[in-house]
């Protein structure tokens, strides 16, 4: 059996200064909508996110859109997050991802139903997220389940998880990263970055604990649409911090050009996180707004993406460990 | 549940430890490496730290009047002459078998370390 590797791991292997993106959420039952979003990114991003019932709200499953992707041909990244399954059901998708030629998966607690659309329902978070990526590896490289039974053969992942440099304890940040890169996790995507002295506080620390050469570290930035809503990530979205001056830079300018000021923020952003040491990368978010992730990725000097290494079916040598 | 013994130590182990730890009783306590703070009132049932969801003045992303479960055990835990390190310990997955059952007679019996086979965290 042939397991085309990850993608993304080895761009990152190579060195490459990667960028990820988002499929924005799906809400229809026709392969050919989550194709023609992802389409629209592609050529900008080296992996897109497929999100689980992003702010938990329920859209397509990630399983499902992984799986789209990777049959056209666009490397995914799965999230799963310890909200909406249990250990089972946790570990059936992971297995199911490997089967569908799901390489790349991101594990995470989520955001909590209280924000989406269904606040009535009943929260699983029977493991949490550092449990889960140590699940994640511990089938890859032993070919086990948490139960200790064992599958026929081990799938092959590329692990990633989830942390936020600007959450209290803020302290504790870079010793709870420690942590997920102890139980497995391969890459990191932050919450959004707005303050880059912060960041790269963050990363000093991270570095100090000799992290740096275990995991790959990809910050995530906004590309904001509006100073409405940059207020409202400001105001209502939990674990992100917008600072006040940038919403303040944004309403400065008239309501036409404010996009175009939302951009020029973002691609400020990319180029300073470049300078960071440690960086690897950039995941690029815009809310339902593809366009702006494209002008930023390329405003930002970030195209064109670097060619596919060796096609499916070719296995490149183990990645180092942590790659 | 379970024998005369266990109902009577349940008896006084259950309103000390919610009366100075607000313990949920998971039968699996942890609250040495948490700083003295109860992990199991983390809305997200989580045992290895907070979500990124914690709000800039250290509240619960789920109870915005609550102060985090978790920025209350980090503070405890730098105050703590012992069991710092602990934070960082990969805690196992809940057995949730354990739950209403008595943590002290877990603890002698060793109950509460049986892990799944699969588990490769405490050996890290």
């Amino acid at each position: 059996m042939s397991h085309p590797p990850s993608r993304l791991g080895e761009l990152l292997q190579r060195g490459e200064f990667v960028v990820t993106a988002e499929l924005s959420a799906i809400d229809s039952p026709d392969p050919a909508v989550t194709i023609a979003r992802a389409s629209r990114l592609r050529a900008h991003a080296d992996a897109i996110n497929c999100t689980d019932n992003t702010g938990a709200h329920v859209h397509l499953s990630p399983l499902a859109a992984a799986h789209l992707l990777a049959e056209a041909g666009i490397e995914p990244i799965m999230q799963l997050t310890t909200r909406d399954r249990n250990r089972l059901g946790l570990q059936a998708d992971l297995l199911g991802a490997a089967a569908l030629g799901v390489r790349n998966v991101i594990m995470m607690s989520g955001d909590d139903v209280s924000a989406g659309d269904h606040p009535e329902a009943r929260s699983i978070y029977d493991i949490d997220s550092i449990q889960l990526v140590q699940i994640a590896r511990t089938m890859r490289d032993r070919g086990i389940y948490l139960s200790g039974r064992k599958l026929d053969a081990p799938p092959s992942f590329f692990i990633g998880a989830v942390e936020n440099p600007f959450a209290p304890p803020i302290a504790f940040r870079p010793a709870r990263l420690q942590k997920k890169v102890e139980a497995g996790a391969e890459f990191i995507q932050t919450q959004l970055v707005f303050n880059l002295r912060g960041l790269a506080d963050f990363m000093a620390r991270v570095r100090d604990l000799g992290l740096l050469e275990r995991v790959a570290i990809i910050p995530s930035v906004a590309v904001p649409r509006s100073a409405r809503g940059a207020r409202f990530m400001r105001e209502k979205v939990p674990g992100v911090f917008v600072p006040e001056s940038i919403v303040r830079r944004i309403e400065g300018v008239p309501t036409e050009r404010q996009a175009q000021e939302g951009i020029r923020i973002a691609v400020e952003l990319v180029s300073g996180l470049r300078e960071i040491p440690g960086v690897r990368g950039v995941h690029v978010i815009a809310i339902r707004w593809d366009e702006g992730v494209l002008a930023v990725v390329e405003e930002a000097g970030l195209l064109p993406r670097p060619a596919a290494g060796p096609g499916p079916g070719v296995r490149v040598a183990a990645l180092p460990e942590g790659a | 549940m379970g024998t005369l013994l266990e109902q009577a130590v349940i008896a006084l182990e259950k309103p000390l430890k919610e009366a100075i730890w607000d313990c949920r009783m998971c039968g699996q306590c942890i609250l040495h490496s948490t700083g003295l703070t109860c992990p199991m009132r983390c809305p997200k049932n989580l045992r290895n730290g907070p979500c990124g969801g914690v709000r800039a003045n250290g509240n619960c992303e789920v109870f915005p009047d609550r102060p985090c479960v978790w920025v209350k055990a980090y503070e405890g835990s730098r105050r703590l002459p012992l069991w710092r390190d602990h934070m960082q310990h990969l805690n196992p997955p809940v057995d949730w078998r354990l739950k209403g059952t008595s943590s002290w007679i877990n603890l002698v019996s060793g109950r509460d370390h049986r892990r799944p086979a699969g588990w490769d965290g405490d050996r890290m």
